[in-house]
């Protein structure tokens, strides 16, 4: 590496470069966050979500400003410029459609990146506040995508919106005086969508950049952790460097643009080919107009709220309902404390926890497919089988999950390709 | 007003045989093994249309303006649009499409009056720009198909696929009128025996002008037709589409190399 001068600034670094490193720390930056940051070699499959969400999010961001130059919020002009934009706007429908199946491929990464979370531990100590970080993000997300598909002002906009804001209503005491304030009138109207735009547009996007950039400035404190569950920086050869670490620059750059490569596969394929993928990403009843007077046949959210939605669903008094939907979301908050195993990766955690963790990624997706049914007869007891399941996983886990655990190796494995 | 549409009306559907006679001789196969199941099949009916024909949703357009713009608008799509998209020329399209008043550029309103309609039929018709998207061609297919003759109706027709439907049955002259055929079904719901009365099969009560098969082509044209209203950019989404998806694949095929190259030195 060049020397440094006393200045600060690199010896070999002239010309605008050198003028502009004298004055922005951009190779410092560089070093400190690419090329010198060191990330475990072993990392598999499961590492490619964090990156893709920061792909998605910058998607998100681009296509939704460009959406935002033609889209004209108002109860009597959102579905018109919706439709505007799909039809007379040159490549109109293609930046719809990218947002819309950006919104569902959101949570798709999110979920696969939090589901790497628990396969090795990565929320256990040190990396709590990480952890925290993440949540905050996902709990932004869900307020960000919500308020976002009210936006076209669909006859299920119309409806979700009723049902979500409504469960607001069931907090005693203050409840109804909550639901008034958050609708800005008596039922869900040009006031609401008007606000929704506005945080949609304006406070969400700022708040969730803010946290991602948290969610960062926490990993590069702790570094990543790595499917075996064991700290590289323990490791560490003469030179100071982790011995099972290589830098993320250029290492996992090329990879994650390999990762990039392969999801944009999967998501032109949705994009061009099925872009409501059946009306799980668009619902059918969303290409007609808000309709107060008419009611769709089931009201169900998008299916990234659906195993919240379930557990709502499955529970007969409706305060309770929403109370335990509350819980189901804020129990993730709580998990680097409930974990109580003396190792972080599933490899080397006891079968409890091998099958408490299997048996809780069926439920959440038995749930998410049970609150796109409507909510009767079997459906219903399923529901309540798996809800039971889904909180036993949180709950149980204090006594579950230091059971056999193993000894983890020395150093991470690694079979070079 | 009332001369004009009627005499487009006697057009469309001299054209519609003379196609039918050339045009629809590939067609008829296909519809008649559609036609085989039993009628009380009706549900799982398919319209099986595709809209890069173009020539189908062409017949559509045409049966649309005929049959369905007296009561229902496209507000969504504009004259222009529909002949660039569906490769009408501009003289045929101001001649035979666009109704007298409009300019090319004008989205497709009907002339019927909101207000009056209501009074008419007891709700406006709905807009259809995007009646393919909200409720699916299978379900227009199966709406078109379904329709009975019901004296209880004001309208006097009746339909399987929406019961009680405020329209009239607008192409009956073409289908010919029939009759819904039920049968009384009991089965047991607990200890309570229940008496239903559940759709068998159709009786044509009088010929139409066109024939069975003919009739089902006509439906799945416009069919076809609300289909590409619905969705205008969807050819055109599907042939980018397959350059995108190329594009990417060599695109991570080079990012896999690349990848390779530089984790050889890694052990």
């Amino acid at each position: 590496m060049a020397a440094t001068l006393p200045d600060g600034t690199h010896a070999d670094k002239k010309g605008l470069w050198g003028w502009i490193n004298k004055r922005l720390p951009v190779s410092e930056f560089i070093k400190d966050q690419l090329t010198g940051y060191y990330a475990p070699k072993n990392f598999n499959i499961w590492y490619f979500f964090g990156s893709l969400a920061l792909v998605v999010l910058v998607l998100q961001l681009v296509t939704g400003i460009f959406l935002t130059m033609f889209y004209k919020v108002g109860e009597t002009t959102s579905f018109d410029s919706v439709e505007y934009i799909m039809r007379e706007v040159n490549f109109g429908w293609l930046i719809r459609y990218l947002h819309s199946t950006g919104a569902s491929a959101f949570f798709i990464v999110v979920y696969l990146h939090m589901f790497r979370a628990f396969l090795y531990g990565s929320y256990k100590k040190p990396r709590e506040l990480l952890w925290l970080f993440g949540m905050a993000v996902y709990l932004a997300l869900m307020a960000e995508a919500f308020m976002g598909y009210v936006l076209p002002w669909g006859n299920m906009s119309f409806w979700g919106a009723q049902v979500i804001v409504n469960l607001f209503g069931t907090i005693p005491g203050i409840g109804p005086g909550l639901v008034l304030w958050i609708r800005g009138d008596y039922g869900i109207a040009d006031a609401t969508l008007n606000r929704f735009f506005a945080l949609h547009v304006v406070a969400i996007p700022l708040a969730l950049l803010l946290l991602v950039v948290l969610h960062l400035v926490a990993l590069r404190r702790t570094g990543s952790n790595n499917p075996d569950g064991i700290e590289i920086k323990e490791k560490v050869g003469p030179d100071g460097k982790p011995l099972d670490g290589i830098p993320f620059h250029p290492y996992y750059t090329v990879k994650d643009v390999f990762g990039v490569g392969v999801f944009f596969i999967l998501f032109a394929i949705i994009v061009f080919f099925i872009p409501t993928l059946g009306g799980l990403f668009l619902e059918s009843p969303n290409f007609d107009p808000a309709n107060p007077m008419s009611t769709p046949e089931h009201i169900a959210p998008v299916w990234y709220f659906t195993p919240f939605y379930a557990i709502l669903r499955a529970v007969p008094d409706q305060r309770m309902g929403a109370l335990l939907m509350f819980f189901a979301v804020v129990l993730f908050l709580f998990v680097p404390w409930l974990d109580r195993s003396p190792v972080k990766s599933i490899r080397y955690k006891g079968l409890p926890s091998k099958v408490a963790l299997t048996l809780f990624a069926i439920s959440f997706v038995a749930l998410g497919y049970l609150g796109l049914q409507p909510a009767e007869g079997l459906y219903v007891v399923l529901a309540r089988i798996f809800a039971v399941i889904y909180f036993l996983f949180f709950i149980l886990m204090p006594w579950y999950s230091p059971l056999g655990a193993k000894q983890p190796p020395e150093r991470v494995t690694y079979h070079a390709h | 007003m009332r001369t004009k549409m009627g005499s487009s009306l006697r057009a469309a559907v001299l054209a519609a045989v003379v196609l039918a006679s050339g045009g629809l001789a590939a067609a008829e196969s296909g519809a008649a093994k559609e036609e085989a199941p039993a009628a009380s099949d009706w549900q799982h009916w398919h319209a099986n249309t595709n809209v890069t024909d173009l020539a189908s949703a062409q017949r559509g357009a045409r049966n649309f303006v005929s049959y369905c713009l007296g009561c229902h608008s496209l507000k969504y799509e504009r004259w222009s649009r529909l002949g660039t998209d569906l490769a009408i020329p501009q003289k045929l399209l101001e001649r035979d499409l666009i109704v007298p008043g409009d300019k090319a550029t004008d989205y497709i309103l009907t002339t019927m009056p909101a207000a009056d309609a209501a009074t008419w039929f007891g709700k406006t018709p709905p807009d259809l720009s995007l009646i393919a998207r909200s409720r699916g061609k299978d379900y227009l297919y199966q709406l078109l198909k379904t329709f009975y003759v019901d004296p209880t109706r004001p309208t006097g027709a009746n339909n399987l696929r929406l019961p009680a439907i405020a329209m009239p049955h607008v192409l009956s002259e073409l289908e010919g009128p029939k009759a819904a055929v039920f049968r009384d079904v009991t089965h047991k719901e607990g200890s309570e025996v229940v008496h239903e009365q559940v759709f068998d099969h159709f009786e044509q009560l009088a010929p139409g002008r066109l024939t069975p098969a003919e009739y089902d082509a006509f439906v799945r044209d416009t069919v076809n037709f609300l289909d590409y209203v619905g969705e205008p950019t969807q050819a055109a989404r599907r042939s980018l589409g397959v350059w995108v998806v190329l594009f990417l694949l060599l695109f991570t095929w080079l990012a896999w190399m690349v990848k390779h190259e530089y984790w050889k030195d890694v052990h």
